[in-house]
């Protein structure tokens, strides 16, 4: 019965779509506000359609209700609660319906929060969502339907992959979707401002609020998939790029270099029609990645169970959806007019040279995800490109782009004088200096690299604090007025302080934990130790385990540092008899100086086992500098002028209660 | 026996994704090892996803790793050791894409790319610097401008 | 000017019809996925000589690929699918074509325990203990067949369990051109 309700409540949110998608837009091209103002109903009720069905879903799994095939498909009665739960998006049809929730839920909250918006921009807005939305509706309906039904009911479900039941898949997918999803709204508001003909600053602040808030969640998201990676998969690995993990981020990338350019619209009415392809292209990029990952045409650990027929139906979307929006950008951009004219050096010039890195950035990620296939169906055989063609060609990209951030954020509009710029980052400097020697006179001459990447980071996180430390005149006047002026700057200003810092944290973890990694492989008896990284860990053997739908074995290491206990390590090999799976639990124990990483290995003769011992410094400052970077965003979204009229973060929360 | 029935059916139905690297595999000599290790960071793991048989913990990968120490140990150079693998193998083995014909897109893009873009921006600095440097008004020019001006006040 | 505009939309057509391409030749089944071309097509098959499965038997060794057109297929007692293509197997041997086996990492009593339950339509084993000839045959799943001409050169190959299409599509085909 629920899970009929489900599909009912799904087949009405399509009707309910489409009709948003089309009567407002003709209520926009006649002017007739009652027309337009469906829009904003519209939206509403759909968004409620879609939950309904969601929870449909949901309620489905957590009853363990067998004749519904995805569940029978997914799930099982021994599977704990939280994994029943989030197990909802562990497979494509349900994931494919957090997606359209998701879309829904960005369209109400515009609907709900965007009254400072002109009607007929509101409403183009909506129906542009509605209409991708109807689109992925039916994808969901014709060919990912997860309330198709068994008969007769299984007793007892497939269960759900073991390396998924784990609180990362609670987190991960939705904060995820609420990101490279999210970038719809920023698409919708593109496509609607090509449809007006105009874009000018007002459209920049508008639109500027859901473009961040999906950055804050898709960067919250990718960082929480990389920790996740690292912590279940068994060998300290963060960063693979996979062609599912480069489709998430890519998006991210255009949607930085979106953020970034929006500001030029909005202080400057210049780059508009770049603006507006920036929007464009980074839902595209989410597309395409959906394409790519549930078509089967790539393979990847990530991959979902596909089949072709699915594939073409997301070509044809992603085609439908892209093609028409770069048709009419083709048509209507060139008459978009410029505005603002500013000298190369200026901070357009520096916004201009940041867009120019970062989107060279994600066509190289592109080229390299791509090119495998491209070759192979244009009959050129099979090539792989793994890890280091990426980190060859990416990362000497983003070097200069590092160096660029700091100085960027300290030039004036339309004309700067890069020179003074300089100057006044003196102290950046010298701190990167600073510390690439300290670094050489520590680890020696071979750390050349990891020495320069420090100092960039030194420089990224000193240049934060100079250019917030000039804004309210520290040291250059009494305190209390810094401290006034402080309370003054606006919330945008420390967001950004925060974010571009932020990056200087996750540079020096990537650089520590990849440069300075300890690795100890060896066979263990019991009470043998082995040392890395200051600690000492002593092996105390290994005992059978039992949990709630796996069986397995634990290894403990007491692990002491100038001899005083510190923690038990207990790694573990488990078994899921229920799927017949197993997997590797490591045991970690995180500082801030970095993380003691114990695998368990094979047994060998003798009571000895195969362990692994790692030592990787500062490795938790990547998720921090990440996490970080969100923060950042996350504050400059409560910037008062941003609140003129504009929506508030209700989005995120909304979600993570829903669960 | 049911102890040794969990270890056995844990152990035989892991997956790839496992550090890999076994004890009885290290080579004595360090630098060897060095060696050995980096070769296997290059070269892909056939039978699981996107990993290298450094990381993998495939049967396959194993093979191959240790069939790495071999040639190494007995003398082959870094590059000898690849080209026995990839004369297996073919060139999908290797992690890093080679450069040939078939590449030639590949590495050359990203510089082709990132050439595109600037040059894209130098012609928009280019064509912008047109319109600033639009010529004053002459003064006969001026005058006209001050006469249309009046007759179009309200 | 107007024309860079219309570049996007021209890169995505582009983009597009080589997904569409792809996916049909997926779905046709002309192109697969993770299938790995063999780097040893057209070049002679490894040197190697194996010993039998247990002792007092022939063995297989490169020496007798020539002369005639033959298959050869690795295979292993614990391989589910070695057991689910085995009969296709004993149908190609009894129908003449000549198959060679190489047996992968395998006990001898399971070995022949396989082929006591399935029969052998091998006319020669080689037991490949330590895995080292299939890697020097560039094998990465099992089974897989291989198909060598008379002058001991390898001509196509096929990874996975053998299955019907495959059979009358390529090898049958094949088998029969190189043996004019």
């Amino acid at each position: 019965m629920i899970a009929e309700a489900g599909q009912f409540a799904l087949i009405l949110a399509f009707v309910i779509a489409l009709v948003q998608g089309t009567i407002p837009l003709a209520g926009a091209a006649k002017n007739n506000s009652r027309l337009m103002a469906l829009a904003g109903t519209s939206a509403a009720v759909q968004f409620l359609c879609v939950l309904a069905s969601f929870g449909c879903l949901m309620h489905a799994f957590i009853v363990s209700d067998f004749s519904v095939s995805n569940v029978a498909q997914n799930s099982h009665t021994l599977k704990p609660m939280l994994y029943k739960i989030s197990g909802v998006w562990g497979n494509h049809e349900g994931s494919m319906l957090l997606w359209v929730t998701i879309l829904a839920l960005f369209g109400m909250a515009v609907a709900a929060f965007g009254n400072n918006l002109p009607d007929s921009l509101r409403a183009r807005v909506l129906a542009i969502q509605g209409l991708i939305g109807a689109a992925f509706i039916a994808f969901i309906l014709f060919t990912s339907n997860p309330f198709l039904r068994l008969d007769p009911a299984p007793l007892q479900g497939n269960g759900l992959n073991p390396i998924l039941q784990d609180p990362g898949l609670a987190f991960h997918p939705p904060f995820l979707y609420l990101g490279y999803v999210g970038f719809s709204m920023a698409f919708s508001f593109a496509v609607a401002a090509l449809i007006e003909g105009r874009v000018d600053p007002a459209w920049a602040r508008w639109v500027r609020p859901w473009t961040l808030a999906a950055w804050c969640a898709l960067t919250a998201g990718i960082a929480l998939g990389s920790w996740w990676a690292y912590y279940e998969l068994g060998w300290g690995g963060w960063w693979f790029w996979d062609p599912v993990e480069n489709a998430s981020f890519i998006p991210w990338l255009v949607g930085t270099a979106l953020l970034h350019s929006a500001i030029v619209v909005e202080k400057r009415d210049a780059l508009k029609s770049w603006t507006i392809l920036l929007a464009i292209l980074a839902f595209s990029m989410s597309l395409l990645g959906t394409f790519l990952v549930r078509s089967g045409v790539l393979t990847s650990v990530h991959a979902f169970a596909t089949d072709p027929e699915r594939g073409v139906f997301i070509l044809a979307l992603f085609l439908a959806v892209t093609g028409g929006a770069l048709t009419l950008y083709a048509i209507r951009a060139p008459s978009l007019k410029g505005g603002g004219l500013f000298a190369p050096i200026s901070r357009e010039g520096a916004l201009v040279l940041n867009n120019l890195l970062l989107t060279t950035g994600a066509a190289v990620v592109l080229l390299g995800t791509l090119y495998p296939l491209i070759l192979d169906a244009v009959g050129g055989g099979k090539v792989s490109v793994g890890a280091p063609f990426f980190n060859a060609t990416f990362v000497p990209l983003m070097v200069p782009a590092l160096l660029a951030c700091t100085v960027g954020a300290m030039l004036s509009w339309k004309r700067a004088d890069l020179a003074g710029v300089l100057g006044r980052l003196k102290a950046a400097a010298l701190a990167a200096l600073f510390v690439v020697l300290l670094i050489v006179w520590r680890k020696g001459t071979g750390d050349v690299l990891a020495a320069l990447a420090l100092g960039v980071a030194a420089w990224l996180i000193v240049g934060s604090a100079v250019e917030i430390a000039e804004r309210i005149a520290l040291f250059r006047g009494p305190l209390t007025q810094s401290l006034s002026r402080a309370a003054g700057l606006p919330r945008a200003a420390w967001g950004m302080a925060v974010a571009h810092g932020a990056l200087g944290i996750l540079v020096i973890g990537i650089t520590a934990s990849s440069a300075w990694r300890v690795e100890m492989i060896q066979l263990m008896k019991p009470g043998e130790t082995v040392s890395a990284g200051g600690y000492t860990l002593t092996f105390s053997g290994a005992v059978p385990i039992k949990g709630p739908n796996y069986e397995g074995i634990q290894g403990q290491f007491t692990v002491t540092r100038d001899g005083n206990e510190v923690t038990v390590l207990r790694p573990e090999k488990r078994r899921y008899p229920a799927e017949g799976d197993s997997t590797t639990e490591a045991g970690i124990l995180t500082t801030i100086g970095g993380d003691l990483y114990a695998v368990l290995g094979d047994p060998s003769e003798n009571e000895a086992w195969s362990t692994r011992i790692y030592f990787n410094p500062l490795v938790a400052w990547i998720w921090a500098g990440a996490l970080f970077m969100a923060l950042g965003g996350m504050i400059s979204l409560t910037d008062r002028r941003l609140r003129v009229g504009a929506p508030k973060r209700a989005s995120k929360h909304a979600v993570a209660s829903a669960e | 026996m049911t102890r040794a029935a969990i270890l056995l059916s844990v152990l035989l139905f892991l997956p790839c994704p496992l550090a890999a690297v076994e004890p009885g595999e290290i080579l004595k000599d360090p630098v060897l090892e060095e060696r050995a290790r980096t070769i296997s960071k290059e070269l892909r793991c056939l039978v699981c996803q996107n990993q290298s048989i450094d990381d993998s913990d495939a049967d396959l990968a194993r093979d191959l790793r240790v069939l790495v120490r071999e040639r190494l140990t007995a003398g082959d150079s870094d590059d000898q050791v690849i080209s026995y693998i990839v004369s297996r193998y073919g060139d999908f083995v290797l992690l890093r894409p080679p450069v040939n014909k078939s590449t030639a897109i590949l590495w050359g893009g990203p510089a082709l790319i990132l050439l595109a873009g600037a040059l894209g921006l130098v012609l928009y600095f280019r064509r912008r610097r047109g319109i600033e440097t639009a010529k004053p008004l002459s003064r006969e020019e001026e005058a006209r401008l001050a006469e249309i001006r009046k007759g179009d006040a309200p | 000017m107007r024309r860079a505009f219309l570049t996007p939309i021209l890169f995505l057509a582009g983009l597009g019809t080589v997904f569409g391409l792809y996916l049909w030749q997926i779905g046709s089944g002309e192109k697969n996925i993770s299938d790995l071309p063999s780097a040893l097509i057209d070049k002679p098959a490894p040197e190697f000589n194996l010993p039998p499965i247990l002792e007092g038997g022939a063995g297989f060794s490169s020496a007798m690929l020539k002369g005639r057109v033959s298959l050869v297929n690795i295979w292993a007692s614990w391989c589910p699918p070695c057991r689910v293509e085995h009969p296709l197997l004993m149908r190609l041997a009894r129908e003449g074509v000549t198959i060679y086996g190489i047996n992968y990492k395998d006990k001898p009593e399971e070995a022949l325990g396989f082929l006591k339950d399935l029969g052998n339509p091998f006319r020669a084993i080689g037991a490949d203990r330590t895995g080292r000839t299939a890697i020097d045959w560039g094998v990465y799943g099992y089974p897989e067949t291989f198909v060598v001409d008379k002058a001991g050169r390898i001509r196509y190959r096929h990874v996975g369990p053998l299955r019907g299409e495959d059979l009358t599509e390529k090898i049958l085909p094949l088998l029969k051109r190189l043996r004019q």
